[in-house]
């Protein structure tokens, strides 16, 4: 009864009305993170000339890419135009055949996935991918946790610093009250957003998300949506996304990649717009603007 | 926040004591009061399956939490098992060598046998040889990023290979007659007297609890829930920023080791040790006690562990010639239709069963999350009324 209680006072707290507080919070939360604190390295992400073939099928040809730090950037194109590929390589799943992958300035050539995360580079899956038999807590500890190495994880405790970012997470994230039960039991969306807070606890610099709002509501994917805004506040944020509704709500610049390159980049008006994009598209970008 | 969370930090820390008080409790009985009801021999395969109990652990530990199957623990059980049996051997006048050696015409002692004449090396070896082997083993698999069943095949493989080598070597360990050590003496006493005998058991005992607290230590904190990240999701755990081949590595070590002391133990409860330890068969029943108990409980694979072996022993003294058939029917049974093994059983039919016959049922319900569209909708509805 009491917990109801608590429940529903925590729910009016976090009403609409409180909502662009709430997102304002998960920014302040994500510790450690001055803004533009590369400012010295003029891009935070250099792709140049990569290409990635997988026994002579180019996923990626030649493709040369490069982001601002700061910046919220949106890749859209179509099915097998190497959006996850791109990914992929980025966080050392894949290796480049050709061509160099920079992260604030640093090759990440032959680097591990782990040595990659710890950089700073965090990634979000297609569909979510948190820890089913651990609680949303410890979903969220495993990523906060600085230390990651054996040693670490077996006798250092857990500062109490982290403990309050974890309690402000599940809070954003609409958790507390599923805070310690399994992450198996919620639902699709709760995932999706369990997700997005494991992202943001281990605080990287690039943020790369793959199609973030597939399979959640309108209202969810609205929520999602501003929940990116108010991240790319203070980090780098890479999205790839097909709702082109979506798309739409949170892309400053879009770059399209089409049979492993850049087909072309700007902002969605001149995306949209651009004849090459259209016949890609196959006319279903006159669809969404209608 | 702080209001509910307090008393729900005393009971887990009540849970704590009153789980430190049982397993206490629980040792002492077994350790004190089984010597006075059971008959000798008994308590002797108490003993044993006590030691089992520990290799049980190990194999929970990197099976159960870590998601590995390995069909290769012979290796260290057995390891651990010849370290004993080799400073046993060696308890002779100055200058003699084990009687053996001289059956295959071999005058000086290997020299890889000279330091098991010390107790305090082979006390150490019989942990740490099997964690290195398996350490070594794991850094190579893991490394390679090779899991799953190709992980299982390779152990088993591995096993082969040793069981060969050792079945092989009669003029360095005896090969297939393997090492006698009831007719030896530890400290100067006979191995096979009774007094040597219940100091074996009440080490057992000490040492299964020893296992039991680590794996606890181990499981239950942020390292236990890398674990089962591992289990699940290994990738994902990358993408965190951890090395998994690390975690792994130590885990199977220590899987190792743990399987290391219950061979040695075994050995000196039984009076033998011999290569068919590292028979296929023994190593695939290994992971059946686990499989019966419950995996990654550790109150499984000890219980698991005791009532698989109690089961042999009985059906073997009564029925010989069905304990095979009725091992394969248990492995078919537990993996068809108890995928979490008595434990689970017990936890999520039988006491549910009971707490609803008895009237404690508790009801648990989340709130789901709201949907502010709804919520909208409805206070709209209201208004127009």
């Amino acid at each position: 009864m009491f917990s109801t209680i608590v429940w529903r006072t925590h729910r009016l707290l976090l009403s609409n009305v409180e909502r662009p507080r709430r997102f304002a919070a998960i920014v302040a939360l994500s510790p450690d993170i001055p803004l533009n604190p590369y400012s010295f390295v003029s891009k935070i992400l250099e792709i140049e000339n990569l290409t990635v073939s997988f026994d002579g099928f180019k996923a990626l040809n030649n493709l040369t890419f490069s982001m601002e730090p700061g910046e919220l950037r949106t890749i859209i194109g179509p099915n097998g135009a190497g959006k996850t590929t791109f990914l992929d390589i980025i966080t050392g799943k894949v290796q480049p055949t050709e061509g160099t992958v920079k992260f604030k300035g640093k090759s990440l050539a032959k680097k591990s996935e782990h040595a990659i995360a710890q950089l700073g580079i965090g990634r979000k899956f297609q569909t979510p991918r948190v820890y089913l038999n651990l609680t949303p807590r410890e979903n969220l500890e495993l990523s906060c946790n600085r230390t990651k190495n054996v040693i670490g994880s077996l006798f250092r405790k857990q500062s109490s610093g982290e403990r309050r970012t974890i309690a402000g997470l599940l809070e954003t994230i609409g958790l507390v009250a599923k805070a310690d039960i399994q992450a198996g039991l919620l639902s699709h969306g709760e995932k999706q957003w369990l997700e997005i807070g494991m992202l943001v606890a281990q605080s990287p610099d690039l943020l790369l998300v793959d199609e973030p709002v597939a399979g959640l509501t309108d209202e969810e994917t609205f929520q999602t949506a501003e929940l990116l805004n108010s991240l790319a506040q203070s980090h780098s944020i890479i999205v790839i996304e097909h709702d082109m509704e979506f798309v739409r709500e949170i892309a400053r610049q879009v770059t399209v990649l089409h049979q492993g390159s850049v087909l072309c980049e700007g902002d969605m008006d001149s995306v949209q717009s651009d004849p090459r994009v259209i016949e890609v598209y196959l006319g279903q970008s006159e669809d969404e603007a209608a | 926040m702080t209001a509910t969370s307090r008393p729900a930090r005393n009971i887990w820390k009540n849970r704590r004591t009153i789980e430190a008080i049982a397993i206490v409790a629980i040792a002492l009985f077994v350790a004190f009061a089984m010597p006075l009801l059971l008959s000798e021999f008994r308590l002797k395969l108490l003993g044993r399956f006590l030691s089992f109990a520990i290799v049980a652990l190990g194999i929970d530990l990197i099976w159960g939490y870590t998601g590995m199957l390995s069909l290769g623990h012979g290796i260290f059980f057995a390891l651990g098992g010849y370290a004993l049996a080799m400073h046993a051997n060696l308890q002779l006048p100055e200058g003699q060598m084990p009687e053996f050696f001289t059956l295959y015409g071999v005058d000086a002692l290997p020299a890889f046998w000279k330091p098991f004449v010390s107790f305090p090396f082979t006390a150490i070896a019989i942990f740490t040889i099997p964690a290195i082997v398996a350490g070594f083993l794991g850094y190579l698999i893991f490394r390679n990023r090779i899991r799953g069943v190709y992980f299982s095949i390779l152990t088993q493989a591995a096993l082969i290979v040793f069981f060969n080598f050792f079945n092989g070597q009669q003029e360095l360990i005896n090969g297939t007659n393997g090492l006698k050590t009831d007719t030896e003496m530890m400290f100067g006493v006979l191995m096979s007297s009774p007094e040597a005998q219940m100091v074996f058991f009440r080490v057992s005992v000490l040492l299964l609890v020893v296992g039991y607290v680590l794996c606890r230590w181990l499981t239950s904190g942020r390292f236990g829930r890398l674990l089962v990240a591992i289990r699940d999701d290994e990738s994902r755990v990358r993408f965190s920023g951890y090395d998994p081949t690390g975690f792994k590595v130590l885990v199977f070590a220590i899987s190792g080791a743990l399987a290391g002391i219950g061979g040695a133990l075994y050995t000196a409860q039984s009076g033998i040790i011999t290569p068919s330890a590292m028979e296929v068969a023994t190593s695939i029943e290994m992971v059946i006690w686990v499989a019966v108990g419950g995996r990654a409980t550790l109150v499984g694979a000890i219980v698991g562990t005791l009532i698989v072996s109690y089961a042999r022993t009985f059906l073997s003294e009564e029925f010989p010639a069905v304990w095979l058939f009725f091992q394969g029917a248990l492995f078919l049974l537990v993996v068809t239709s108890l995928p979490d093994g008595l434990v689970g059983l017990w936890r999520d039919t039988v006491w549910p069963w009971v707490q609803a016959r008895l009237g404690l049922t508790p009801q648990v319900a989340f709130p789901g999350m709201t949907d502010p569209g709804v919520e909208l909708e409805k206070q709209e509805i209201e208004s127009n009324k």
